[in-house]
């Protein structure tokens, strides 16, 4: 870029800024709203025009992990003076949280499902990410027979929508029982990302010298060890970016995880609105769990923007 | 240490032939360059013999041995590329140290320490140990690249135009660095370049390629003086053996350009009947500028190069280059006159530019 700018360039320069800056707005607003409404007490959340100012306060989350049923009788002081912090704040809202005949306390299904979610998408991302890697490792290196209209076939399963296949593939799954099972839409989801892993790693390894390997192959390594010791190091780019892209999409997944799991295996997607339909919608506690649902997501593309971000730099190249 | 035997190599991709019946013999300790343009296949022989393509047809024998069902690991040969050797992310000691690392040599760590430092002082490069390799210049990439080679004494040493990315000072330093490593380990090379003062300066023997095919293996002299045909006579040289056609008459050779004749005392004389339409190759430096010479020509252009000067001569309708030493005062557009050597003289068949002296 020159160095000396005219002034019809600053002016544009400027309106460029305003219009990112707008952009940014537009898309920051729906976060914002959730992350501020999980922070507002109940009768805050649905007031027109919207409340911005407010006192914030946890009781959303507090609600949003203990299984609470109406206070009929107010807590004696007591009672009250003993309980901890966070069921004070349930006696507050005219609620109590609920025991066992034990006296322990019910948590609520949140933490559960939540977890199912990370187990299901973490797992399913190793699945569809190492698999890719290694089949577009072959696709790249080798001379494959119809290679090309083979990875047409793998691209062509993300060529329908998926809720297309939905019953058929609940049929099949009822019939071996992987219903409501983990192992069931961990299968689901690797089978979905596997061809965007595939053609994702496939751009990314075609990148990387062949040279590499062959050196290695020369220096006395098997194939195998020129892949993990040279290829992998090379491609961590490639893989960080697919493994985001794999992780985001089977962690928002929603329509298959609501018609295959129902309790045990569902996971968060489906159940946060689920809470929506029993009685009077609490908007607090939806987006508390909202918000909670959000940083995975946050904090794994935070980890690896540095592989995002950084280019495909080989450092040894003279071109 | 080891003796390369290549017997009938072919070697196709798809429709194109890049090695046609190839038959090469490199002895134990040889420097052997392949020289050839880009295309000729040299870069294909040696993925061969490293193991890294299979050949169409033929056989690979290293020390006697065929090793077509070996794998590049235990081939145990080294190979220099010219770009990408060097792994990157690794610091120059990791990459002195890989190969010495593989399961295949079991290399105790104090020994890969003790050899990784003791290349890396033979090739200067000892201050460079722990950087990575994305910070060093091309030449000290290279010596890298020749030190990860020499790290773990492989059988053959596989060079594929290691120095064509370097600028002329280094390259010519380079060139005399890899000789005496060369010479000081007994090493058998192979060498690969197209660049022909390569060939000449550093080669115990050079393979000259054309498309595929092995024109022609000899000393270097051998190749310069006695050329096979006249693509290795243009091929080897800067300038080139000047080529004009012509046909020896009673042991006379007459210039079809200006139907003059130069004297001929080349072996040839009598077997190559009167009349012949062959070719005269004749190096420039055996051309000589005289006034009392027999053929006149005018000075095309003069190109000074310190030592000596370059002319090109005009004669009819072709070119000849000479070289004349620098004391030489000409200026272009000059009459002169030249005569040859007639000891130096090929005669080469016109229609297959094939030499008559090899026939012979």
């Amino acid at each position: 870029m020159a160095a000396v700018r005219t002034s019809a360039e600053v002016a544009g320069n400027r309106v460029a800024i305003v219009a990112v800056l707008i952009i940014t707005l537009i898309f920051l607003a729906p976060i914002y709203w959730i992350v501020s409404t999980s922070f507002k007490p109940r009768n805050l959340s649905t007031t027109i025009p919207p409340t911005v100012v407010f006192t914030p306060e946890v009781s959303p989350f507090v609600k949003l992990f203990t299984k609470r049923s109406q206070l009929r009788e107010q807590p004696t002081p007591e009672e009250y003076e003993a309980a901890p912090w966070w069921e004070r704040i349930v006696f507050d809202g005219g609620e109590k949280v609920v025991r066992d005949g034990k006296g322990n306390v019910q948590w609520s299904a949140y933490p559960n499902r939540f977890m199912n979610s990370l187990i299901i998408a973490i797992t399913s991302t190793v699945f569809a990410v190492s698999m890719g890697t290694i089949t577009a490792y072959g696709f790249s290196r080798f001379k494959v027979k119809g290679e090309g209209d083979l990875l047409f076939f793998i691209l062509s399963t993300r060529m329908l929508p998926p809720v297309v296949v939905a019953i058929p593939m609940f049929l099949m799954y009822r019939t071996f029982g992987l219903n409501d099972t983990h192992i069931g839409l961990i299968i689901l989801y690797t089978a979905f990302n596997l061809s965007f892993s595939v053609w994702l790693m496939k751009g990314f390894i075609d990148e990387i010298p062949k040279e590499y390997e062959e050196a290695a192959l020369v220096d006395g390594y098997t194939r195998m060890e020129a892949f993990f010791k040279i290829v992998i190091p090379e491609a961590a780019t490639g893989i960080a970016a697919t493994a985001v892209f794999c992780f985001i999409t089977a962690w928002n997944e929603y329509a298959f995880a609501l018609i295959m799991t129902n309790r045990r295996a569902q996971t968060a997607p489906p159940f946060i609105p689920s809470q929506v339909g029993s009685g009077l919608p609490d908007w607090t506690v939806i987006a508390a769990g909202t918000f909670l649902f959000l940083l995975p997501v946050a904090i794994f593309t935070f980890l690896l923007r540095n592989h995002l971000l950084r280019g495909m730099s080989f450092g040894a190249i003279r071109k | 240490m080891a003796h390369i035997q290549l017997k009938n190599i072919t070697k196709k991709f798809g429709s194109h032939t890049a090695l046609r019946n190839l038959n090469l013999d490199i002895g134990d300790g040889e420097f052997f360059v392949l020289l050839g343009e880009t295309g000729a296949g040299k870069t294909t022989t040696l993925r061969i013999i490293a193991g890294l393509d299979k050949p169409t047809a033929g056989q690979v024998f290293i020390d006697g041995i065929d090793v077509a069902d070996w794998g590049a690991a235990e081939r145990d040969v080294a190979l220099v590329l010219q770009q990408y050797s060097l792994y990157p992310r690794y610091t120059v000691r990791q990459n002195l140290e890989f190969p010495l690392k593989s399961k295949l040599r079991r290399v105790g760590d104090a020994e890969i320490a003790e050899r990784v430092d003791r290349v890396a002082k033979t090739l200067r490069i000892d201050h460079l140990l722990e950087r990575k390799t994305d910070r060093l210049s091309g030449g000290e990439m290279q010596r890298v690249s020749i030190g990860r080679a020499i790290v773990r004494k492989p059988r053959v040493f596989l060079m594929d135009e290691p120095l064509s990315a370097l600028d002329a000072k280094l390259r010519e330093a380079l060139r005399t660095e890899l000789k005496n490593i060369q010479m000081n380990l007994g090493q058998t090379f192979l060498f690969v370049t197209h660049d022909q003062i390569e060939a000449m300066s550093m080669g115990d023997k050079i393979g000259v390629l054309n498309h595929g095919n092995l024109v022609q293996t000899g000393t270097p002299s051998e190749i310069y003086n006695n050329p096979k045909n006249t693509f290795v006579a243009r091929a080897v040289g800067s300038p080139p053996m000047n080529l004009v056609h012509g046909k020896l008459v009673s042991g006379r050779a007459v210039l079809d350009a200006v139907e003059q004749e130069l004297p001929y005392a080349g072996k040839l004389g009598a077997t190559v009947g009167d009349g012949r339409d062959v070719t005269f190759g004749i190096r420039p430096e055996d051309i000589v500028v005289d006034s009392g010479a027999p053929i006149a020509a005018r000075v095309h252009d003069v190109e000074n190069h310190g030592v000596e000067k370059i002319l090109t001569l005009r004669v009819a309708d072709t070119t000849l280059h000479a070289t004349v030493s620098a004391q030489t005062k000409l200026a272009i557009d000059e009459d002169v006159r030249f005569s040859w050597n007639p000891e130096k003289v090929v005669v080469f068949d016109k229609a297959t530019g094939k030499s008559l002296q090899h026939a012979a």
